[in-house]
């Protein structure tokens, strides 16, 4: 991979999603055995938003390979607080750090903060925007699942504002993959990420039931209805209870379906399916250090 | 009534900017283009939904003193793509300039997405490039298609 930084799934081709996969394999056969890839390297963890799993896989990554981090610490807590600009904030940070991990609530706020530094910048999360390393570790969990080519796959819930479905449906466009997109109309994908998917040629469908594709489905790819997009709390109720998947839900699908999320969940799967074969959400929440291992690696080399 | 008829109307000027084959109804957004409000002192004059043989109608927009500079041009290929932008000096056309779209347009238009980044007072100009559905947010990549004159910085 030969990128400076990771701002959106956009720029990474087949070639550069393969690579981090394939040296992430390395690393999930045993993952404390690398703390010589990168002894004393520094990674600083910038997050304007709450965050458990993405900063603590990050956190966890970086010392798995021998590194350590910073941490701003909360919004509260910092210099923002006191008015500081974001592009001032990362200048800062650049110069303690090897690399920044930044998560924040604006749209473009990794693209902008890359432009004021020259170390490694990983988006972590831009508002309603893009998750690249996230998508990173959901290809590496439905590859160990249902392989990425020949894949039909549903993606459902509020794929309006969600920045993980965004990056994994631009990454997906590498692959022969068929993407069918589930959700209500008010939560449809934004018009930015059909014109790309539109413009890449993407095998893509969109549908207001699920039970009009789950049988056809290797993966299912639920994320949550956010209850706080909604003016009206009657109407999300309505549209949350239709996108609950549970035990009987699966009946329909086939035995080998994996079901994922990128979490926290709410109340749209169920505790029930847990237990079943398919939930795969747990595994792909433990991908996440391996993946990060591997994409910080390969950035900081 | 020819075009050359049409013209006639708005008057001649010595030294400025002539804009045909604006679409009809886009003159005064050319003006908020160019920043004019009528407070500068410049003078301008407009023609508007006047008969145009290519057209079938068109506006035309005249004005005195004033030349455009590329970044206005960038703008106005936005609205008004088959605009001709005629730079006149002592009352004859000097250059005559076939307007093409750019690939990008750097700090002429707010992003309407009120979660961008370039709305959040970050040192940062705006930059949306130019797509074949409209323009899009380099930051945020909200797509604007219509009315994009409503998102003028000038």
């Amino acid at each position: 991979m030969r990128h400076d930084h990771l701002l959106t799934a956009k720029q990474l081709s087949r070639a550069d999603i393969e690579e981090v996969l394939s040296r992430a394999r390395e690393f999930a056969d045993d993952p404390a055995a690398h703390a010589d890839r990168h002894p004393g390297a520094l990674l600083a963890l910038c997050f304007f938003e709450p965050s458990t799993r993405t900063k603590m896989s990050f956190e966890t990554a970086a010392k798995r390979l021998g590194g350590d981090v910073i941490d701003m610490g909360s919004v509260e807590s910092s210099s923002v607080k006191k008015g500081e600009s974001l592009a001032d904030t990362v200048r800062v940070i650049e110069g303690y750090a090897d690399g920044i991990v930044l998560r924040h609530p604006s749209q473009g706020a990794a693209q902008m903060a890359s432009e004021f530094v020259d170390v490694p910048l990983v988006n972590a999360g831009d508002g309603a925007g893009h998750h690249p390393s996230q998508t990173l570790l959901d290809l590496y969990t439905i590859d160990e699942h249902a392989g990425l080519d020949d894949l039909t796959i549903g993606i459902m819930g509020d794929l309006k504002y969600g920045r993980t479905v965004h990056s994994l449906a631009h990454a997906l466009t590498n692959f022969d993959a068929r993407q069918h997109f589930i959700s209500p109309e008010s939560l449809r994908l934004p018009r930015s990420v059909r014109y790309d998917l539109h413009e890449s040629g993407a095998n893509v469908r969109e549908h207001e039931d699920l039970e009009a594709v789950l049988s056809e489905l290797d993966v299912l790819y639920v994320t949550r209805i956010q209850r706080e997009r909604f003016p009206d709390e009657e109407e999300y109720e309505t549209v949350a209870g239709q996108y609950r998947i549970d035990a009987e839900t699966l009946d329909a699908a086939r035995d080998d379906l994996a079901v994922m999320h990128p979490l926290p969940r709410v109340d749209e799967i169920d505790p029930g399916v847990d237990d079943l074969p398919n939930a795969t959400y747990f595994d792909q929440a433990h991908n996440g250090v391996p993946v990060r291992m591997a994409l910080l690696d390969l950035l900081l080399e | 009534m020819t075009e050359k008829d049409t013209e006639l109307r708005v008057s001649k000027i010595r030294d400025g900017t002539v804009i045909d084959h604006v679409p009809a109804g886009e003159a005064l957004h050319v003006l908020a283009i160019l920043g004019i409000d009528g407070s500068g002192g410049e003078s301008v004059s407009l023609g508007m939904n006047v008969p145009s043989g290519r057209m079938g109608q068109k506006d035309i927009v005249k004005v005195e003193g004033r030349e455009m500079s590329q970044a206005e041009l960038d703008v106005l290929s936005l609205i008004a793509p088959d605009a001709t932008v005629n730079i006149v000096r002592e009352y004859e056309v000097a250059e005559k300039t076939e307007i093409e779209p750019p690939a990008e347009v750097v700090g002429l238009l707010h992003c309407p997405n009120r979660h961008c980044i370039t709305n959040a007072g970050e040192p940062v100009e705006t930059r949306f490039d130019v797509i074949s559905e409209g323009v899009r947010c380099a930051y945020c990549e909200t797509i604007v298609r219509e009315d994009i004159t409503d998102h003028l910085a000038v």
